[in-house]
């Protein structure tokens, strides 16, 4: 067969046989009088200046009325005028929240996800009329949204687009943590406050940003309630092993996890990473059996997370309780039948989750928008399916908006900073309250995540609450029956 | 570290080795052939990959049946992509071929995004798993692992017992000698393309009754393939069955002494070594 | 003068690409032209190896991501400014690829195209496994490190005058090559390397430094996009599909001229960014793009300008 390291084809690049004249420019085979040349000459270069402007003009130029997502009301008969100046008393304005979905690449599935609760949130909040500010102004929304491809080469200009060309009021992140870094750069360059959700990273909110501020629980939090469950169902079990993604999400998770459960007295008996492609997770598996741990803590996201509870529930690994990350709370996780059962996982939200107006003000928080019912009801007439704790996010971002919009009453960006430094809210989604201190400003401190678990009910799964005890719908599975 | 482990890991790395194998070898096959390498590759496996995990799901039919429609469907698959994509750029330099492919990659993950979504899907179905003492096989690995095997006899069979067989060895050969004597090229370069593509896909549906799928999955087996395919010699299949079960070996044995993420670092270490140690591959290149 | 004739439209473009943001005086003019320029200026370098030796670098990108991670070290770590970075990165994208040349391009034709996505796989699975560089995380960048370069809009402004300057420098670079003894003689290695060797070129070093004089510039811009978005992690380093695209760029223009990637980079990442923000394509821009791709290369597969030269020989003075 050919062996095409020898062959002369790979070094041939210029398809036919070249003439002299390409080789080399200092051959003059033509025999063209100058001025014709010079004319020529001219004229091309004239016509292709003009060309690469126009294709750099026009394409700047001609896409900035890429608004309006398919499912925005945006209203008939309200006045497009956007900006951030205070209106004369009774004007309409619409407002535009600026964002990027991630509509190709890897992150597809949680960013179409948390922009359908996004626009939900902003369905909702212009059907019942905008937010009335009390000189009289009218607010509503639109959104002006663009694709990230799920990777940073276009998110900064993109984001500069939405600031500066779309003028976009307020900013929320696009899903991941990676692409919200490069996004708060410009967001915090432009003095626009940004709202950040699916983002959980720590590391954003320590670079000195004053105007992002976060909806999720920080990732230095997701596993450490999964420790605390372990050590509440049973005192004996001390070896955890620690299996992770090894991506900026889930390492810190791991790393703060980890350094939790030794503080706690627990044995680390594994503690490794794995590559994001992973998918097949049999050598990691028996190398897990052999350190004998009686918890497994650890994942990444959805692939790789449901991948690695099916291989374990193969290979009948004697583990009594496993935690992952992202994957058990999506509602798909439950087609991995009866190799979901039992496996635990830290949620954002759950639908199960009940945050009510009354509980608000017992903790003497304030409340707004609909209850976990409500939007879990809204979501499902929209979009067909049950709503993840991403959309959830995306939701509950825009509702964190809404709230410091009415509570500075103006939609000045210092006082909207303010207001969202002083929060102490209550949602569906739960509490939201934000560290102000210079290190860590807009991290999430109030909300807290809930342990799910993958139960068998009537024939079928369901995923139950089992931590914190008082928010539990269903009394853990423990130890895991392998 | 006990042997248990040891087995255990070097059982699971051999089974999915003969998967890998098979990927790599519709890759192989059709650089041998046309000196293309195919860059929807990856997206081909997807593309099988999903085929098996339709049919399951809306159709209930049984994954190893579905593999047969799967193969079959690649076949004309991978015609019909010789030649909208390929054909016109088989004489022309390697670089548009690749590029061509690579056009096919994206008009595949495109519309694959579009209508699938980048989520995880499962095929929910099992086997019993076979234990023997310490190490528990599961049944599907098997199975993937049984029919792989067989994927290869019937390629071997086809090439060297059939006619369209030993035509495609003589294209492969020399492409002129075998016009000259009265050997169809055309027909027999697609014949070869669609034979490469059926086997990326089969091996996309044997993954797909093993592991979760994704439509961008398919790129982790691309990169892979080309992995064995230099471990076992560019353009030789059975090179790439054996290449195939020594990447399987890796990733199951390094694991147990080292830390899992320095696999890839060995892997494509060991990649560029081969590249320049013996660029012929392990195996050399087959002679046909 | 009459020599410079063929520099004189990619100059101009690039100069004309540069100042559009100062004349519209905003943000995301400039943003949208630092992507163009960037895409401009790796296209070209690859072109230096790609368009004259003839070697088809896969993973080219690896130099722009070990120059970014390299430069990334020295300012947050080590604390070194930016210029210094800046180099720290060329230099070391420079030595890698020297090390590289020595080695992986004894390889011919698919074997090093092979190899160098092969290096760049090494090269992230690596960098993966390096804690002191951040390990998966990576590293991130305090937002008061912008305070040195007068706050960050002006440090954003800074960065796009440097990658101007250094895509122009490219242009310039990768025309003097083409016109140089040196350049004839990779020239002579594309259309056959064995003859050019009989021939009198020294192909090994020849083609070791074509690969570190395209190794170079991808260094440092690496740099300067990394420190821009205030972090850096191996995937968006290392991230393969890019070097396709910058394959892409040069096949569009036309490889093996100086015009070519200028044009095939401005080209493409305008179409991609017409597609990904248009209502009607934005779900499906990715398929969309790959039907035009393989319609220019089935049909125009000399690429724009060596379609042009061949259409118009009288245009061959000023198409370089």
């Amino acid at each position: 067969m050919p062996y095409v390291g020898t062959r002369s084809t790979w070094l041939l690049l210029v398809p036919h046989k070249p003439k002299p004249t390409e080789l080399d420019g200092n051959i003059e085979l033509f025999c063209i009088k100058e001025g014709t040349v010079r004319r020529t000459y001219v004229w091309t270069a004239l016509l292709l200046v003009l060309a690469l402007v126009m294709a750099a003009c026009g394409g700047t130029s001609g896409t900035t009325e890429t608004t309006a997502a398919p499912n925005t009301t945006a209203a008939p008969g309200t006045t497009a005028a956007s900006g951030t100046t205070a209106a004369p008393s009774g004007e309409m304005k619409t407002l535009k929240i600026g964002f990027t979905t991630s509509i190709t690449g890897k992150y597809n599935t949680e960013s179409t996800r948390q922009d359908n609760g996004l626009q939900l949130w902003m369905d909702d909040v212009n059907a019942a009329g905008g937010i009335t500010l009390s000189d009289g102004t009218v607010l509503k929304f639109e959104a002006v949204s663009y694709d990230d491809e799920s990777n940073k080469d276009r998110v900064q200009e993109l984001y500069t687009k939405l600031a500066t060309d779309d003028d976009a009021d307020f900013l929320i992140s696009p899903y991941s943590s990676g692409l919200t870094a490069a996004s708060a750069v410009i967001a915090e360059q432009y003095g626009k406050v940004m709202i950040t959700t699916g983002a959980a990273s720590d590391s954003v909110y320590t670079q000195g940003y004053t105007g992002v501020y976060q909806v999720y629980t920080p990732s230095s939090r997701y596993l450490t309630s999964s420790v605390d469950l372990l050590g509440s169902l049973d005192p004996s079990a001390k070896k955890i092993a620690f299996v992770y993604e090894n991506s900026n999400f889930s390492t810190g998770v791991a790393e703060a996890a980890k350094a939790y459960a030794e503080s706690n007295g627990y044995e680390v008996v594994l503690y490794e990473g794995y590559d994001p492609d992973t998918q097949d997770f049999s050598a990691f598996i028996n190398k897990i059996e052999a350190s004998g741990p009686d918890a497994i803590l650890g994942g990444g996201h959805f692939q790789d997370g449901s991948a690695f509870a099916r291989q374990l529930y193969e290979k009948k690994i004697p583990v009594k309780f496993v935690s992952l990350l992202v994957a058990p709370p999506e509602p798909s996780f439950s087609e991995l039948g009866d190799a979901a059962v039992g496996v635990a996982g830290p949620s954002q939200w759950e639908p199960l989750v009940k945050f009510t107006e009354d509980a608000a003000m017992a903790a003497g928080a304030d409340w707004i928008g609909l209850t976990g019912d409500e939007f879990v009801a809204e979501y499902q007439a929209a979009y067909g399916e049950e709503p993840s704790y991403h959309a959830a996010g995306g939701y509950a971002a825009g509702l964190l908006l809404q709230y410091a919009i009415q509570k500075a009453d103006s939609t000045d960006a210092d006082a909207i900073k303010a207001a969202l430094d002083a929060t102490n809210l209550m949602t569906f989604f739960g509490d939201l309250k934000f560290d102000t201190s210079p290190d860590h400003h807009g991290l999430q401190i109030g909300h807290d995540m809930v342990v799910v678990q993958w139960q068998k009910a009537d024939g079928g799964l369901q995923k139950q609450i089992v931590w914190p005890e008082s928010g539990a719908t269903a009394a853990p599975l423990y130890p895991l029956g392998q | 570290m006990n042997l248990d482990v040891l087995i255990a890991s070097a059982v699971d790395g051999l089974l999915i080795g003969f998967v890998y194998g098979v990927a790599a070898m519709g890759l192989t096959l059709i650089f041998g052939v046309m000196d293309v390498i195919n860059l929807a590759h990856g997206p081909l496996i997807a593309i099988g990959m999903f085929g098996v995990y339709e049919i399951f799901t809306y159709v209930g039919m049984n994954p190893y049946l579905a593999l047969i429609i799967v193969a079959v469907v690649g076949l004309a698959v991978g015609v019909l992509v010789y030649f909208v994509a390929v054909h016109r750029v088989i004489d022309a330099p390697p670089l548009s071929s690749l590029l061509s492919t690579f056009s096919v990659n994206m008009m595949i993950i495109g519309v694959g995004t579009a209508i699938l979504t980048t989520s995880a899907y499962n095929v929910d179905f099992s086997l019993p798993s076979l234990d023997t003492g310490p190490i528990t096989v599961t049944g599907t690995r098997l199975a993937a692992a049984l029919i792989a095997v067989g994927v290869t006899a019937l390629l071997y069979a086809f090439l060297y017992r059939t006619r369209s067989g030993k035509y495609i060895r003589a294209v492969a050969n020399n492409r002129q000698a075998a016009e000259l004597m009265g050997i169809p090229s055309t027909r027999i370069l697609a014949l070869a393309f669609g034979i490469g593509t059926m086997l990326a896909m089969t091996a996309g549906g044997l993954i797909a009754t093993i592991l979760p799928i994704n439509i961008l999955a398919g790129g982790t087996y691309e990169l892979k393939s080309f992995v064995i395919v230099v471990l076992g010699g560019l353009g030789n299949p059975l090179g790439a069955l054996v290449g195939g079960l020594i990447l399987g070996l890796i990733e199951g044995l390094v694991p147990v002494f080292m830390k899992t993420t320095w696999v890839p670092v060995l892997e494509f270490g060991l990649f560029i070594l081969i590249l320049l140690v013996m660029p012929q591959g392990l195996f050399g290149r087959k002679e046909s | 003068m009459k020599r410079f004739t063929g520099l004189l439209l990619s100059v101009l473009a690039v100069i004309v690409l540069a100042v559009i943001p100062l004349i519209s005086g905003k943000a995301s003019t400039r943003e949208a032209m630092f992507t163009i320029l960037m895409a401009i200026a790796l296209a070209s370098s690859l072109n230096m190896l790609l368009g004259y030796t003839g070697y088809v670098s896969f993973g080219h990108i690896v130099f722009f991501g070990v120059g970014g991670y390299a430069g990334f070290y020295t300012l947050t770590v080590l604390g070194w400014n930016l210029w210094l970075s800046m180099l720290v990165g060329g230099a070391t994208a420079a030595l890698l690829a020297y090390l590289l040349g020595k080695s992986i391009l004894r390889l011919r034709g698919a074997y090093f195209a092979l190899a160098t996505i092969g290096v760049n796989e090494a090269m992230r699975a690596l960098v993966n496994n390096m804690d002191f560089l951040g390990g998966p995380i990576g590293m991130t960048m305090k937002f008061s490190v912008y305070n040195e370069y007068g706050g960050a809009a002006n440090a954003l402004w800074l960065v796009y005058w440097v990658l101007s300057g250094i895509a122009l420098l490219v242009v310039i670079v990768s025309y003097l090559v083409k016109r140089s003894k040196f350049g004839l003689g990779l020239m002579a290695i594309r259309e056959d390397e064995d003859a050019a060797e009989v021939m009198g070129v020294r192909a090994p070093s020849a083609k070791t430094w074509s690969y570190v004089l395209s190794a170079v510039f991808p260094g440092l811009i690496g740099m300067l996009f990394f420190f821009k978005n205030g972090n850096i992690e191996p995937g968006d380093a290392f991230r393969l599909h890019l070097s396709i695209e910058l394959i892409v760029m040069v096949m569009l223009g036309g490889f093996g001229t100086v015009l070519g990637p200028v044009l095939g980079a401005g080209v493409y990442q305008q179409l991609r960014k017409l597609l990904l923000t248009s209502p009607v394509f934005k779900n499906i821009q990715l398929a969309v793009a790959g039907v035009l791709l393989l319609l220019i290369i089935l049909f125009i597969p000399t690429g724009a300008v060596g379609w042009l030269r061949r259409r118009f020989p009288r245009l061959r003075r000023v198409l370089e």
